[in-house]
């Protein structure tokens, strides 16, 4: 008779594993905390309590989460999409010239016209994340080279289609979605929150969620138990590619204007947000809540840094520290779990 | 028990790779409630004849009996379909995630959350871990642990919960002793028993000795691609087998 259950010494462990499991949260809390005394010893007011920051952090939040969240399924999978800055690049400069012509051209109403030039930067990120797919999937390139090619792919193709520019938009309706607030809250915060519960159900609660940290666990048990793993490469890569699609669409309708450098900056903050989640670069851990969490400490971290006056270039450094921090917090993390991980 | 007739009969089998003959007119029978062990040296067949068995080879000559019918299994999910779950030495479960997903991988069930939107069923798949488990004798308590935090045997355990969730009469465990220490090798002999109580059918591949005496009902010893006897353990030593395995 054999019972399964951790041996007596371990509920301390397991506490400890809790907070490394919880620590995203514990260092967004910090963060606000240290922000929240330095603006009062300094200015006399308050930081997170104040709508405007609250507002200003959420919209800087928005592009890097919604990279994040599609790059949180493909690191559980043990993969990684260094793609998704440029495919945002791209769905910009394309959604922004969608909606132009759609205007312009066609004659369109500003409505139909932005909803054209949405849905046209979405469906064209679908191209990267199928070929993405098709590469990891089909012809076994691994992910780091397969979609570094994407990133020097797509990055050419959105200078190409903007013709070395931005690609102006005037179209009310797309200032709108970009700019516009209901209830105080702004409309491309609205639509991350919604993708955000989407993306969280879609991991947590489906067979879908379930392949994904099979698969990234253990690849072979996944093909063994029938899981068509090639098929659920491709979706992953196109689920990633979607999301940065999402994000390069809203930023044109942000700015009225399409950049294919528009996610340039973001690739790393996508990444550092879903590791800083939790997430292990090896595959097999993650969730979404704690993507949102890393997501929001980078937000902080470049916003409160601007906030008490320091120089902006400490950001980078600020960022990077806390990429390796966590990375280092994940591997303390596999050591406690057991030490059942090849080391 | 040899009165009825047998779960499994393998019937003068050949495989051969390009000139190697890794089996020659092999047969061996398996009897709902038994235990055969397969023995031999490297490069004996073991491996072959029960790849072949589990669908993973075709043979090129001779056939498998399952349940009196013929089979002529094209791949591993056509023996499993039918019953025939193998456990590798790899065990094959996805350590991050719990007893229940294990079991259910690639088949878990549905519920449906507010009577509309459809979620994993995390309790269904608990509660029948729980339960089968159970039936293994191994009483999980943690249920949502994921199998990283058991040991050794505890996930051969698993392994072969999932085989028996899935109704498999016949289990084919390739070296489930192997790289596992003394407590957990008797274990696993424990899960081996529990399973022959059950009315399952089990080959397994040992290299031990004292593995084989303490559960086998009967020894198949292969070498070079040749079975040179078949022993009830009562009826043989630890010597005769060894002489059966390396010739001479």
């Amino acid at each position: 008779m054999t019972t399964i259950t951790r041996s007596a010494g371990n509920g301390g462990r397991s506490v400890l594993m809790r907070i490394a499991e919880l620590r995203a949260w514990l260092f967004l809390v910090l963060l606000i905390v240290v922000f929240e005394v330095w603006a009062r010893a300094a200015y006399g007011a308050t930081f997170i309590l104040n709508a405007y920051n609250l507002q200003s952090i959420a919209v800087f939040s928005v592009a890097p989460l919604l990279l994040a969240l599609g790059q949180t399924f493909v690191i559980i999978s043990s993969g990684i999409d260094l793609s998704v800055g440029f495919t945002m690049g791209l769905a910009s400069v394309v959604a922004a010239h969608a909606a132009a012509l759609a205007g312009d051209s066609l004659g369109l109403d500003a409505l139909p016209a932005m909803l054209l030039g949405l849905g046209a930067g979405v469906v064209i990120a679908f191209v990267p994340g199928l070929v993405n797919g098709w590469l990891i999937a089909h012809l076994r390139v691994p992910p780091f080279i397969g979609t570094l090619g994407m990133y020097g792919v797509a990055r050419g193709a959105a200078f190409l289609i903007a013709g070395g520019t931005t690609v102006p938009v005037s179209n009310e309706w797309f200032a709108t979605i970009g700019n516009g607030q209901i209830l105080r809250v702004p409309i491309v915060v609205i639509i991350t929150a919604l993708a955000v519960l989407g993306m969280h159900y879609l991991l947590s609660q489906t067979r879908f969620g379930q392949h994904t940290y099979a698969v990234g666990a253990n690849r072979n048990a996944a093909i063994r138990a029938g899981i068509d793993v090639k098929r659920h490469t491709m979706r992953l890569y196109l689920l990633s590619a979607t999301c940065a699609g999402l994000a390069g669409a809203l930023y044109s309708a942000r700015f009225s204007a399409g950049a294919a450098q528009a996610g340039e900056p973001l690739l790393l903050d996508s990444i550092a947000a879903v590791v800083i989640g939790g997430a292990s670069l090896f595959g097999g851990s993650g969730t979404i809540g704690g993507t949102v969490a890393g997501a929001f400490v980078i937000a902080l971290i470049q916003y409160g840094l601007v906030f008490i006056d320091v120089e902006p270039f400490w950001q980078f450094v600020a960022v990077g520290v806390v990429i390796i921090l966590s990375v280092l917090v994940d591997q303390s993390q596999r050591r406690l779990a057991g030490g059942r991980q090849d080391d | 028990m040899t009165e009825t007739a047998p779960l499994l009969s393998v019937r003068n089998i050949s495989k051969r790779f390009g000139g190697v003959h890794a089996l020659e007119g092999v047969s061996m029978e398996l009897h709902a409630g038994e235990v055969v062990a397969l023995a031999g040296d490297n490069g004996a067949g073991k491996s072959t004849l029960i790849k072949a068995i589990s669908g993973v080879h075709r043979c090129d000559e001779g056939e498998i009996l399952f349940d009196g019918g013929r089979v002529d299994f094209a791949t591993p999910h056509d023996a499993r379909a039918c019953g025939i779950e193998t456990i590798y030495q790899d065990l094959a479960l996805a350590d991050n995630l719990s007893v229940g997903a294990n079991i259910f991988l690639g088949r878990e069930p549905k519920a449906r959350l507010f009577g509309f939107l459809p979620v994993l069923d995390r309790r269904g798949m608990a509660a029948a871990a729980k339960e089968t488990m159970a039936l293994l004798d191994f009483h999980v308590e943690r249920l949502e642990a994921p199998v990283s935090t058991f040991s050794g045997g505890q996930r051969q355990a698993v392994a072969i919960g999932r085989a028996i969730h899935w109704n498999a009469k016949v289990l084919i465990m390739d070296e489930p002793t192997a790289a596992l220490g003394v407590p957990e090798q008797r274990k696993v002999l424990a899960l081996i028993r529990s399973l022959k109580a059950q009315g399952r059918g089990v080959i397994f591949i040992s290299h031990n000795l004292a593995d084989i005496f303490a559960v086998a009902d009967r020894i198949v010893v292969l070498r070079r691609g040749i079975k040179t006897g078949e022993r009830r353990p009562g009826e043989t030593t630890s010597d005769e087998i060894v002489k059966l395995m390396v010739g001479g």
